[in-house]
């Protein structure tokens, strides 16, 4: 395959590199904001000039390459050079990281511009709104690193950056210490993952040196996959019970531990709980990095790394039921919160658990067909919901809202697109995506219990058709439930705010039509008309399955009419009969609590392993081996001992006495010409 | 002839030197026995052909390192006292007395070795002239080094011990 | 010269130096000492010029030259701080300046 060299796509990393580096720069020297058109500017203007570059070539790529050398490459410089490994910094633009490039450029300008309106009403403190622009613009240079990287060290450059990122936007308002406490979570758990997808990188690399091939670029390794399909490894007695034992595929163990990471980063469980709690950031931060980019991080690896999942069936199946349990099991917590962000936030675990579903499967495109529009309708409904916060005056509580529908016109109808899309009513965008998924995990007869998987998934989709009306309902229906004077106050937000919610309803609305399957197209007369699907086929190496059309739209059917059931539900507890709920909450009361307490893993967590681990540092690690034996027996002991040292013994050296020293000196001497002259 | 010379320089060398460390009454009289010390040794150097070096000896250590000597002595009017006890450290002689004892015994213990015959020099060996020449071209570079250092001793002498002027 | 070798000369050396260094070691008197230390010197130039005369080469008569130079310089410069010592302590005693010790 001939290799495309493209020197354009550096730009679209650097350019968002460049903006915050200036802005924070300029912050850190000078201690004052630039005026409040530069920063816009600047902040915006880089994103869109990402997203313009990015579009450019993608076109480039989509028309001018046979499909099967479509990708460009951008090699910067070899960045580690150590006998024969070689690592290039060097970008990608494939099928894959085209249509990453794109989600993340395009929804991260819309959100920036959304953050323009939403930061302005910051009162909290000061130079808060240049660095705010400056680690957001930092964030999506990391993101961009990640999806564009050619191999597994830049992706991981850009998985740690957006990490930071992440942390350090979420304590954004970090003089509230609640908001630090939840960055540093979100860093700590996200810190656990990453060790799992470095031993996964380890592992990979050690097997394909083994094999003779020092490697970590994503092409090469796709290539020679085969040199290190048959590698395992011994496993020890007690762990018997694992299928394949005696031995485990060395590519299985490398796809667990790479999984991992992924799971840190998509908040999977059990690595979900820094999600709900990263809450506390603003609220475009929730939308970008929450809901649309850095969580789809996870998903984008595993695709990335379908050549080697695709052997080790081990994995794909831990994927798919991590996946679908993860779903199951943020839905039902989402049902009884009562904070807006947090409902959403519930709902971002249970669709990256979709996400994951797909991947487990095999599905690939499909689960990248839904980050796109899981993209478009949850950045959209993140957005509005900070629309809301806005005009209650930063109320989040859902309890005491309501009747926004006329006091917030746009708000809600946008609002409403995101709740219809999400539930997956054809024809919106989330119905293709969560339906080729759940067609897939139907016919992927290769996972044990598949049948059961996709029962799960369609158990979720009533649950998420539900807990999303509820929660539209109980924002925007109804009698206002805010007290008087924020009543008053209420109001619609600014075209900053306006202008990005209303491109993502739209994309919310038609975003489906890129993926649309090939079985509805030819309805409608239209050969492959999926077209993302046949546009990512030579990069994920996905099978393509031949369904036959009465199962896919029976299953699309049965899908329908479960989201239509949630939603009927839904309407007549919350809009219709609201005084039942309080009846329904008493009766089954005990259920109810825990779900709303989120089962209270954050409280096992803590009791399993906070504690301990805090007890182990601050008496053993803290105090006896720091305080005792490195300040105690090394630093002051050693100086200790070099005082008692002079203080005994040396100084008596000193005697101030002329004849003393040359006593020494003659002594000294002597004992040199001795010593030079021996043997002579 | 040569012979008796040696011996009566050494001997004259040697016990000045006793005299100049040993004298406790005054030290005139230490920087007296130090002139000798240099006369004789002064012709030990002629006797070893360096006739350049011997007058030199006279010249700069007899004739003005010592004089230097007395000037100061007798510009800060010193006088010794005349005691042991005063004069000399205990400890240092005791320790002093060992080390002599012991450098001493090694010097005898050594007296058996081997005596290489003295190889014949020419006529001009060691004059002035010879001497003259050698420093004039081969170590100019050490004369002129010399000489700056000259010049620094004098600055810092006469810095250091004139008195101050209110 | 008969039986006497350049041995005899160092010997001869070897003692002045000796009991240069036991002067320096046992006076108390400052200038007293310093004129044991020129001692020391003097035997060391009358090692090296019977050295020079042994080996037949007049390099060690140039150094012994060198030598005495140095050696005026420092007694110049040595007797300048006695002077200012004397007069500021007023006493020759080397005892009496061991102010700097622990």
């Amino acid at each position: 395959m001939t290799e495309h060299a493209n020197a354009a796509l550096r730009w679209i990393p650097l350019l968002p590199l460049v903006a915050a580096v200036l802005s924070g720069v300029w912050l850190v020297f000078t201690r004052r904001e630039l005026p409040r058109a530069a920063v816009i500017g600047l902040a915006c203007g880089a994103p869109i000039a990402s997203f313009a570059i990015a579009v450019v070539q993608v076109l480039a790529l989509a028309t001018s390459l046979p499909a099967d050398e479509r990708f460009y490459v951008d090699n910067l410089y070899t960045w580690i050079s150590a006998g024969d490994f070689h690592a290039e910094l060097s970008f990608l633009l494939d099928p894959l990281s085209a249509v990453m490039v794109l989600v993340v450029t395009g929804v991260g300008s819309l959100i920036h511009i959304y953050a323009v309106g939403y930061m302005d009403d910051d009162q909290r403190e000061d130079r808060g709104f240049q660095r705010f622009f400056a680690y957001l613009n930092l964030f999506t240079f990391s993101m961009l690193m990640l999806i564009l990287g050619d191999n597994l060290l830049v992706m991981f450059v850009g998985w740690e950056g957006v990490g930071l990122c992440s942390y350090l936007l979420i304590g954004f308002w970090f003089l509230d210490d609640y908001n630090a406490k939840c960055g540093q979570k979100a860093f700590v758990v996200n810190r656990i993952g990453d060790f799992g997808f470095l031993l996964g990188i380890f592992l990979l690399f050690w097997s394909f040196t083994s094999a003779g091939l020092p490697t970590v670029e994503f092409r090469e390794m796709a290539a020679n996959i085969g040199l290190v399909a048959n590698q395992s490894v011994e496993l020890p007695d007690w762990l018997s019970f694992l299928p394949g034992y005696p031995r485990l595929g060395l590519l299985t163990l490398a796809c667990l531990c790479l999984f991992i990471g992924a799971c840190g980063k998509s908040a999977q469980i059990p690595l979900y709980v820094w999600l709900p709690d990263a809450m506390a950031g603003p609220t475009p931060v929730s939308a970008l990095i929450h809901a649309a980019t850095m969580v789809t991080a996870g998903v984008y690896m595993i695709c990335r790394m379908s050549f080697a999942f695709s052997l080790a069936p081990g994995a794909q199946a831990t994927v798919a039921w991590t996946g679908a349990l993860t779903a199951f099991f943020a839905a039902t917590i989402g049902l009884a919160q009562t904070d807006i962000k947090r409902v959403l936030a519930y709902s971002t675990v249970s669709q990256l658990g979709y996400m994951f579903l797909a991947a487990g499967v095999a599905a690939y495109s499909s689960a990248i067909f839904h980050v796109m529009t899981h993209a478009f309708f949850k950045a959209l409904l993140f957005l509005a919901a900070g629309s809301v916060i806005l005009g209650m005056h930063h109320e989040q509580d859902i309890t005491r809202m309501g009747g926004l529908r006329t006091r917030m016109p746009v708000t809600w109808a946008t609002f409403l697109v995101g709740v219809i899309a999400i539930a997956g009513v054809p024809p919106f965008s989330g119905f293709f995506s969560k339906d080729e998924i759940l067609l897939a995990a139907h016919e992927a007869h290769g996972i044990p219990g598949n049948h059961l998987l996709w029962l799960i998934g369609l158990a979720t989709a009533g649950l998420t058709a539900f807990y999303m009306f509820r929660l539209y309902y109980l924002v925007f229906t109804g009698q206002s439930r805010a007290d008087h004077h924020t009543q008053a106050q209420i109001h619609e937000s600014t075209t900053w705010v306006l202008f990005p919610l209303v491109v993502l309803a739209l994309l919310s609305v038609i975003g489906g039509f890129f993926g649309l399957p090939d079985a509805y197209g030819e309805l409608f007369g239209v050969q492959e008309s999926n077209s993302l699907h046949h546009f990512l086929q030579p990069v994920v190496n996905a099978p393509v399955h031949a369904v036959d059309h009465a199962t896919e739209f029976g299953l699309a059917a049965l899908t329908t009419l479960v989201g239509l059931a949630g939603i009927a539900l839904a309407t007549l507890l919350y809009y219709w009969r609201r005084d039942w709920v309080a009846g329904i909450v008493a009766a089954i009361h005990p259920l109810y609590a825990l779900v709303r307490d989120k089962y209270r893993i954050d409280e096992l967590y803590d009791v399993l392993i906070v504690r301990p681990l805090g007890g182990i540092s601050r008496g053993l690690l803290a105090r006896v081996i720091d305080q005792g034996v490195i300040d105690g027996l090394g630093v002051n002991g050693v100086a200790n001992s070099v005082r008692s040292l002079g203080d005994g013994a040396l100084k008596y050296l000193q005697t101030g006495f002329a004849q003393s020293y040359i006593f020494a000196m003659l002594l000294g001497g002597a004992l040199l010409v001795a010593w030079l002259v021996r043997g002579t | 002839m040569r012979t008796a010379l040696f011996w009566v320089f050494s001997a004259a060398a040697v016990l000045s030197a006793l005299g100049v460390i040993g004298n406790v009454r005054t030290p005139i009289n230490s920087a007296l026995s130090l002139v000798v010390s240099m006369l004789a040794l002064a012709g030990l150097y002629v006797l070893l052909e360096a006739q350049f070096v011997g007058l030199i000896q006279v010249m700069v250590y007899a004739g003005a390192i010592v004089v230097l000597f007395l000037f100061v002595i007798m510009l800060l009017n010193l006088r010794g006292s005349g005691a042991i006890g005063a004069e000399t450290q205990p400890i240092m002689k005791a320790i002093g007395a060992l080390v002599a004892g012991g450098a001493t015994l090694w010097l005898v213990r050594t007296l058996a070795a081997g005596r290489a015959p003295w190889p014949d020099v020419d006529d001009g060996f060691g004059t002035t002239r010879a001497i003259g020449e050698a420093l004039y071209t081969d170590y100019v570079l050490s004369v002129q080094v010399a000489g700056v250092l000259l010049l620094a001793g004098i600055v810092a002498a006469v810095v250091l011990a004139k008195k101050k002027i209110d | 010269m008969g039986d006497v070798s350049g041995f005899h000369f160092q010997v001869v050396a070897a003692l002045i130096f000796m009991i240069g260094a036991l002067g320096v070691l046992v006076r108390r008197n400052i200038i007293v000492m310093f004129m044991s230390i020129e001692l020391m010197l003097n035997a060391a130039n009358l090692s090296l010029v019977s050295f020079s005369r042994e080996i037949g080469n007049d390099q060690g008569q140039i150094f012994a030259f060198l030598v005495m130079v140095v050696a005026a310089v420092e007694v110049a410069v040595g007797l300048a701080i006695i002077i200012s010592l004397v007069r500021n302590r007023d006493t020759v005693n080397i005892e009496d300046t061991s102010q700097m010790k622990w």
